[in-house]
């Protein structure tokens, strides 16, 4: 029997084995090494991390590919890196670098306004963020093989977060009640594929892993986005951009394991030092937004 | 048989969900206090530095080698590595196995694979055993009581002659993921083996 490499099931299993666990954006390899100190299950390999995006404006692309082979290489665990939406020759790139995820990212300025990449043709998986149930199964629907609600990225303000993971739970717990012949009319109203909609109703979840990202800053946080139902969490400039990384990461790592016990929660939130500082998601104009991109 | 599932990161719900399926009761296991009660454990797949970071922070590691000295452990992929002497590098092992292993010794995401194992002690051994290895490792040293299971089928690669499954009595290790199939003929090998 030949391996079969780049398969859904094998996609979709590196996503698992990442459940329960806190992916966390690097700029450096020293910050790699921290993060998986901190007992990270995989890192964002980044130039900026959001919060610096944010503040540097400009058009932000994918990372220097050198960065990111010396953060591979300085990490046993998984390397994941961002690609512009649509830009489809950096995930080509990635792909190219031996990445383990790519994250088809609506923190970088989107390339192309109307369409995302093909994921099914590659063999490295993707990751890409969603609002709700329709950008959910649409990512998945063109190969995404992991999903994150988006949130708002780079503000510490967790608000957003709990607007997206809320609307595609919600979303997913009337589906489950509705009978099939409203199925049809209720992709239509989605803008998602009806066989992923058959498939989501059927499995009371979606087909692949969901992650909660954007603006997450304390244990607290996380394991607030565990307990809306999610599998695991991204934390973006949340980690870095506090006073204490190494201590708030490792924090953060074991709030998402102990997610439903108060007093162990309360136990792992001492003392950490400042969180970053953020900027609350109601004083920014719309179009300085990043989570409205995506199609 | 009450089986725990050691859930402080990973694919354990996978585990619990097979379990349940085969009628056995599946407890999660994130403390010392939850193996009471249990009667053989399965330590899930995920990323092993996160896996066992976590069960030292937690004061783990004593409470899991004394519930190994009587009750059965099943490791899969993470897991193997946990129950072994070495992963030739420094990271916190309950050192339970004879083995050494190899971590990402397939390299990286894009290597990951499927395939099928024939495995002779499985039941309907004839049919084969589909397998998923993710950023997987290898067993690269087994010692004198441990028994090879499977082996990957050679083909020109060279890291494809090497073990993939080993058991020593009470104890058993998979490189890759019977909890990521429909096919729960591993998890019933391993409740017949926790039952002799």
């Amino acid at each position: 029997m030949e391996k079969q490499a780049g398969t859904l099931t094998v996609k979709k299993g590196l996503a698992q084995m990442l459940k329960g666990g806190v992916i966390m954006d690097v700029v450096t390899p020293e910050h790699a090494v921290i993060a998986e100190g901190a007992g990270a299950v995989a890192v964002m390999a980044l130039e900026r991390v959001p919060a610096d995006i944010r503040k540097d404006g400009g058009v932000a692309r994918m990372s220097d590919p050198a960065l990111i082979l010396e953060i591979m290489s300085a990490v046993t665990i998984p390397v994941m890196a961002k690609c512009r939406i649509g830009h489809f020759v950096e995930a080509q790139i990635l792909e190219s670098l031996g990445v383990d995820y790519i994250d088809e990212s609506e923190v970088l300025s989107p390339a192309d306004d109307a369409h995302h990449i093909d994921k099914h043709i590659f063999e490295v998986p993707f990751v890409c963020g969603c609002r709700d149930l329709g950008e959910a199964l649409r990512r998945i629907g063109e190969g995404a093989a992991m999903i994150r609600t988006k949130g708002e990225a780079g503000t510490g303000d967790v608000i957003e977060a709990v607007r997206h993971a809320r609307s595609v739970l919600g979303e997913i717990r009337r589906l489950r009640e509705m009978p099939d012949e409203e199925l049809m009319a209720y992709a239509k109203h989605l803008g998602a594929p009806v066989d992923l909609v058959r498939e989501t109703k059927e499995l009371g979840k979606l087909p692949v892993v969901n992650f909660a990202a954007g603006g997450l800053a304390t244990p607290a946080d996380a394991a607030l986005m565990m307990q809306l139902g999610v599998d695991g969490v991204f934390v973006g400039s949340g980690i870095f951009k506090s006073g204490d990384p190494p201590l708030r990461g490792k924090a953060i790592v074991e709030a998402v394991t102990h997610y439903n016990d108060p007093e162990m929660l309360a136990e792992i939130s001492k003392g950490l030092g400042d969180p970053m500082v953020g900027i609350g998601v109601s004083s920014i104009p719309e179009e300085e937004r990043l989570a409205v991109r995506g199609w | 048989m009450r089986v725990g599932v050691l859930a402080l990161q990973g694919d354990f719900r996978e585990h619990t969900e097979i379990l349940s399926g085969l009628g056995m009761e599946a407890v999660e296991v994130r403390t010392a206090k939850h193996l009471q009660g249990c009667d053989s454990l399965i330590i899930p797949g995920g990323e092993s530095t996160t896996i066992a970071k976590l069960a030292d922070a937690f004061e783990l590691m004593g409470p899991l080698r004394e519930f190994g000295d009587r009750h059965p452990i099943w490791g899969t992929c993470a897991g193997a590595i946990l129950l072994s002497q070495g992963a030739q590098r420094e990271q916190p092992l309950l050192g339970l196995m004879d083995i050494t292993v190899q971590r990402n010794a397939f390299g990286r995401q894009v290597d990951s694979f499927e395939t099928e194992l024939q495995v002779s002690e499985l039941e309907v051994p004839e049919k084969p055993f589909r397998a998923v290895f993710i950023r997987a490792p290898l067993i690269s040293r087994v010692g004198e009581n441990v028994e090879v299971i499977c082996r990957l089928p050679t083909n020109r690669e060279s890291t494809d002659d090497g073990i993939v499954a080993a058991r020593q009595g009470k104890f058993l290790a998979t490189c890759f993921h019977p909890e990521l199939t429909e096919d729960p003929r591993f998890h019933q090998y391993f409740i017949q083996m926790a039952q002799e």
